[in-house]
């Protein structure tokens, strides 16, 4: 039976990749993801999970050794945040390059500089375009079910790419929450060992990270894209697995309260429920509003964002992190990018908001979505640094 | 007579400081800004470079040039400031996981390039800053949160490995020696070429609490009986050497720096050009 416990994020997260039955972990401690590696550490060392954990000495070598471990036929975990991040970067196209299907919790935290260790989604979205599946989790029990759904997604033979959680840091990982634990047999079923298609083996040698020019070069990468892009089906395809197993729905793009709704808000991450709190006001007011919470960051979602955007008049994304420079937050670009070709397309409008950690109350999002249900249309395609002191 | 109080490089109004009772980065700190002032250092011709943790927090209270980095990589970036100015005093503040752990190879580097900075490194034997995981110093049967049986990884000796790779000056000291801890201080920063100063430092909030030594006496007990000054502690059998360490300086050379090897190699270009 599922049991119900009361348990702070990270612990749960660790638990729920003890209930995966992973070979090895490896990771580097850093604020707000260092519970999750602390508690690794004492399921394997109690025996609780029959695995291998190393203390390495980096984020750099916590990815490296974990790419090394899966590339033998193991199944790996690591987890990090911010700055242990930034640091695995280098190595993160490398384990989507082989093919690798390594499971990463992040649990998001603002980079430097100014040091900060609070949460925004400054660590994730420069890694964007390192060729993993990028979920994002609401709450402590999406964190549980995402981690271990992930190891099915990541490890399925038309997979076999890398996939990272990510986990709003404090606001989710330091939360006690009421969650459930699937029943460990269940689990088995639905998660069985890994079948890697090609292993380091000493009975069947092969190279993994070989070298290759402007002749093979561009087919891997069109390879990688296509790859990326067809584990959609299989995402979708395990999240009905598992809801019927499971009973918990989950959707690329979740809507709430949309429907008729001409203004729709769109988070990522733990902001969702705030937002819900404020939707809920709004409509008791009268206001025609709804939200749209993207769960699914890559493979990009195109076509659930275009239909749920479709009928709506006004749309207001929120971004957790800045692209310098650039149009706006990295969500907003690419929600704009996926309705360019639309004929009948809504106004769109970005607030940048909850930077570094800075806190975003239902008020905040309430006369948010205020000024964009009032505006006459001329601060569409506008990005705006929500409450910042000038 | 007057003692060297350091005051004068402490920022005003940033007391109480952050650190746990007992904690021995205080310590540290109060002896590098003695030795500032024995040695007139001023605070425009000082830099102190910090890390990430508990140690890398120092520049907070300083009012000398500060650089706070990232965790590991202060060494690389002292090594700019050095290279460029080499008029400035830089002293680069370190963990064990700072100095040997993630920023390994920038000590070893460092410490092979006789970089003429001092390098004053407090290992408390665990992440303190992180809630005291498993360190590159980590004796193998202490306990961590990351290894609360033990761990089947050894130790580094952070001096040893100072000696090894070409530090020209190696010195080890506690908080509880707190006056012999200043006058290495003091004498690593005034040595040219790359100096060490590896303090063996008391964390009682996790490595102690973790190692039956909670309270912060209990660490500076551990460091009073287990420390012996260097030449009492080469004096012994190797055999008899186990469960003490050698406090005081233990290595003091010569070698050119990194600076002085430039200029010769500069000089040599110049008169092979003529
Ligand atoms: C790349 C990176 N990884 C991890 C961290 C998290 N982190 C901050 S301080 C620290 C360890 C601190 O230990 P140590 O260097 O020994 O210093 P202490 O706190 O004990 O003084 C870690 C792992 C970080 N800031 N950056
Ligand atoms: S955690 Fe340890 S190292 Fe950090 S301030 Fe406290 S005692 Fe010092």
């Amino acid at each position: 039976m599922a049991k119900r416990v009361g348990m702070e994020v990270a612990i749960a997260v660790a638990e729920a990749v003890g209930q995966c039955n992973i070979d090895m972990a490896a990771v580097y401690p850093i604020t707000p993801q260092s519970h999750i590696g602390e508690h690794l550490s004492d399921l394997v060392a109690d025996g609780r999970i029959d695995a291998e954990f190393i203390t390495v000495e980096s984020e750099h070598s916590a990815i490296s050794a974990v790419i090394g471990a899966s590339g033998t036929g193991a199944r790996v975990y690591t987890a990090t945040s911010s700055q242990g991040l930034m640091l695995m970067h280098e190595i993160l196209p490398i384990a989507s390059a082989m093919r690798l299907p390594i499971v990463m919790g992040i649990a998001n935290r603002a980079v430097s500089g100014p040091l900060n260790i609070l949460n925004d989604h400054s660590d994730t979205m420069p890694q964007r375009d390192s060729g993993w599946i990028s979920i994002f989790v609401e709450n402590g029990q999406e964190a549980i079910d995402m981690t271990i759904q992930s190891f099915k997604i990541a490890e399925h033979k038309d997979v076999n790419l890398p996939i990272c959680v990510n986990i709003d840091g404090f606001q989710l990982t330091h939360m006690v929450e009421s969650v459930e634990f699937p029943d460990q047999e269940m689990v088995n079923k639905f998660l069985p060992p890994r079948e890697p298609f090609a292993t380091l083996h000493p009975s069947k040698p092969l190279t993994m990270g070989a070298f290759a020019m402007a002749d093979y070069f561009t087919e891997i990468m069109k390879a990688k894209n296509e790859a990326l892009k067809n584990s959609k089906k299989v995402i979708l395809a395990v999240w009905e697995e598992w809801a019927r197993m499971f009973g918990r729905t989950y959707k690329p793009v979740e809507a709430y309260k949309t429907d008729g709704a001409e203004t729709l808000v769109l988070t990522m991450g733990s902001m969702g429920e705030t937002a819900e709190m404020a939707i809920d006001e709004l409509r008791a007011e009268g206001l025609s509003v709804g939200l749209v919470k993207l769960r699914l960051w890559r493979p990009f979602p195109f076509a659930e964002i275009r239909d749920v955007l479709k009928n709506a008049k006004k749309v207001l994304v929120t971004d957790r992190a800045v692209s310098f420079g650039g149009p706006g937050g990295p969500v907003f670009s690419e929600i704009k990018s996926a309705l360019y070709n639309e004929r009948v397309r809504p106004a769109i409008y970005n607030y940048i908001i909850g930077l570094g950690g800075r806190d975003v109350p239902v008020t905040d999002f309430v006369s948010m979505i205020k000024k964009v249900v009032q505006d006459a249309g001329e601060n569409a395609d506008t990005y705006e640094f929500l409450g910042v002191r000038e | 007579m007057s003692h060297a109080t350091g005051l004068q490089y402490l920022k005003k109004g940033v007391l109480p400081h952050m650190w746990c009772s007992g904690c021995g980065v205080g310590v540290m700190l109060g002896a590098l800004v003695r030795s500032f002032e024995e040695l007139g250092y001023e605070r425009k011709d000082t830099v102190v470079v910090t890390g990430i943790g508990c140690t890398g927090k120092t520049d907070d209270y300083l009012v000398t040039n500060a650089l706070h980095t990232t965790h590991g990589r202060a060494l690389a970036y002292a090594t700019g400031i050095k290279a460029f100015n080499p008029k400035l005093h830089v002293v680069v503040l370190m963990g064990d996981g700072d100095s040997v752990t993630i920023g390994g190879n920038h000590f070893l580097h460092a410490a092979r390039r006789n970089m003429d900075l001092t390098a004053i490194i407090i290992n408390n034997f665990n992440f303190g800053m992180t809630g005291g995981q498993f360190s590159g110093t980590t004796p193998a049967d202490a306990i961590t949160q990351t290894s609360i049986y033990g761990n089947a990884e050894r130790q580094l000796d952070i001096s040893a490995l100072a000696e090894l790779a070409g530090a020209n000056y190696v010195a080890r000291g506690t908080p509880y020696h707190v006056w012999e801890l200043k006058t290495n201080i003091k004498e690593a920063l005034s040595k040219k070429g790359f100096s060490v100063v590896e303090i063996y430092s008391p964390c009682p909030t996790h490595f102690g609490k973790n190692n039956k030594m909670k309270e912060a006496t209990a660490m500076l007990q551990w460091l009073k009986e287990s420390g012996l000054p260097v030449e009492k502690y080469n004096s012994l059998e190797k055999s008899a050497r186990k469960g003490f360490f050698a406090v005081g300086k233990l290595v003091d050379r010569e070698e050119p720096d990194f600076n002085t090897r430039y200029e010769e190699i500069r000089r040599r270009a110049m008169n092979l050009k003529v």
